[in-house]
């Protein structure tokens, strides 16, 4: 039983219960089966994410993009001072392959999708680029990664040299979460961590959500969305301890733990069951 | 020679540049974030610049003395010269590159011409002047900068 898809109705022993989520003004109180204590101690960390604190810590991935070589080794040093993982491109068709997006059809914009051996693999918490680029711009990058559906919540920051004040509204319009003046320094890169934060958290609760939707399930409560893999594996819990079916996320162990989660301005519930075997 | 003497010196050295506007703050940036993983972190930084730079400056020479003058490619190659000076805190160097990019703008070849010499000249003064810096630090021996570790 480690980690496999069950179908719905593939259970094998024991309770399942369901553990609704209310979000209250500051609080969401999430009740998990027995959780072995290591697990515990990982899910202790929860009581924190209101702060994101350090589980999150050393797992974001930064794609830089910047046509100077100087610049990109600076931005890399700065990034990883700040213990992120980085990746770093020439260019923003680079960047754009990096993300798994191709272009099917230059003038609309809607057909660009994801190919499907990357998305799963090459996850990036936040893209910086340059603004002035040969080919593409900054700007033009940015607005490609908006209008994809699938990479539009990820963060993105411009950096540029010139201070030219409708070039930065022009981009803050179109998305960007932060435009820097270079030089970039540290006091810069630490602007990024609550922009990844808040996505990190936000998104595959919110896919989650949308999947939900669109089904047509007359025993799942609309208002109900499902803690996803992504954050379960945030919180370190190993993989064997969980069963994977379509909507729900089954957490294997022995006691009752309450944790609490900051606010993520969405209702959330876990299904959980007890199953046999290794 | 005595190992705090030699730190002084690098000191010194460091702030006479800061002070005659060889380098600027961004310099300091990057000391700061030299560390036990990275000790060569400017050193390296720095090399890279003027490999880098050497062949921008090529390439801008090349454009002013081939035929009649293209501009708006002049203007590209100078921004990303001024871009990475402006990077490794190398102020003169920056400040002679916008000198150079408004003659460019102007669409004033004398100019550009003129302020060209001016560019590689400081260039070559800041390559020996850091040059000179690194030795001196690595002689000084750990935290020889005050950024970090240089071995």
């Amino acid at each position: 039983m480690s980690g496999m898809v069950l179908g719905d109705d593939e259970w094998v022993d024991g309770w399942a219960w369901e553990a609704n989520l209310k979000r209250e003004s500051k609080e969401i109180a999430l009740s998990l089966p027995p959780l072995s204590p290591p697990a515990q101690d990982m899910l202790g960390l929860l009581s924190s994410i209101g702060a994101m604190g350090m589980a999150t810590e050393s797992q974001f991935h930064v794609l830089a993009v910047d046509d100077s070589l100087i610049d990109r080794k600076l931005i890399e040093k700065l990034l990883k001072i700040s213990s992120f993982q980085v990746t770093t491109v020439d260019s923003g068709t680079k960047a754009l392959e990096f993300l798994g997006l191709h272009e099917h059809d230059q003038s609309k914009p809607s057909t660009l999708t994801i190919s499907p051996n990357n998305h799963q693999e090459v996850e990036v918490n936040l893209i910086i680029t340059d603004y002035c680029m040969p080919g593409m711009t900054g700007y033009d990058l940015l607005k490609k990664i908006k209008e994809s559906s699938s990479l539009r919540n990820i963060p993105v920051v411009i950096m540029s040299s010139e201070n030219v004040p409708s070039r930065i509204s022009r981009c803050l319009e179109e998305g960007a979460e932060e435009f820097f003046l270079k030089p970039v320094r540290l006091a810069d890169v630490n602007r990024l961590r609550p922009h990844m934060m808040k996505t990190k958290l936000k998104d595959p609760i919110q896919e989650k959500h949308e999947k939900h939707e669109d089904k047509d399930d007359e025993t799942e409560k609309p208002e109900h969305v499902f803690l996803s893999i992504f954050l379960l594996e945030e919180l370190h819990l190993p993989k064997r301890q969980l069963v994977i079916l379509p909507n729900h996320i089954h957490v294997l162990e022995s006691e009752r733990t309450k944790l609490s989660f900051g606010s993520f301005g969405v209702d959330f519930g876990v299904t959980t069951s007890y199953v046999s075997g290794p | 020679m005595d190992r705090n003497h030699l730190k002084r010196q690098v000191d010194f050295m460091k702030r006479s540049f800061l002070d005659q506007g060889y380098l600027d703050e961004q310099f300091i940036q990057l000391e700061e974030l030299q560390d036990d993983d990275n000790p060569n972190f400017v050193e390296e930084i720095v090399t890279l610049f003027f490999n880098d730079s050497a062949r921008l400056l090529q390439n801008i020479e090349q454009a002013l003395v081939s035929g009649p003058i293209d501009f708006p490619s002049l203007d590209n190659y100078m921004h990303q010269f001024k871009g990475s000076s402006s990077s490794i805190g190398a102020k003169r160097v920056k400040n002679e590159c916008t000198r150079f990019k408004e003659y460019c703008t102007a669409g004033n070849a004398e100019g550009c011409l003129r302020t060209f010499v001016q560019v590689k000249q400081e260039h070559a003064i800041l390559k020996t002047k850091l040059e000179t810096y690194f030795q001196l630090a690595k002689q000084a021996g750990p935290s020889g900068t005050s950024g970090g570790q240089i071995r």
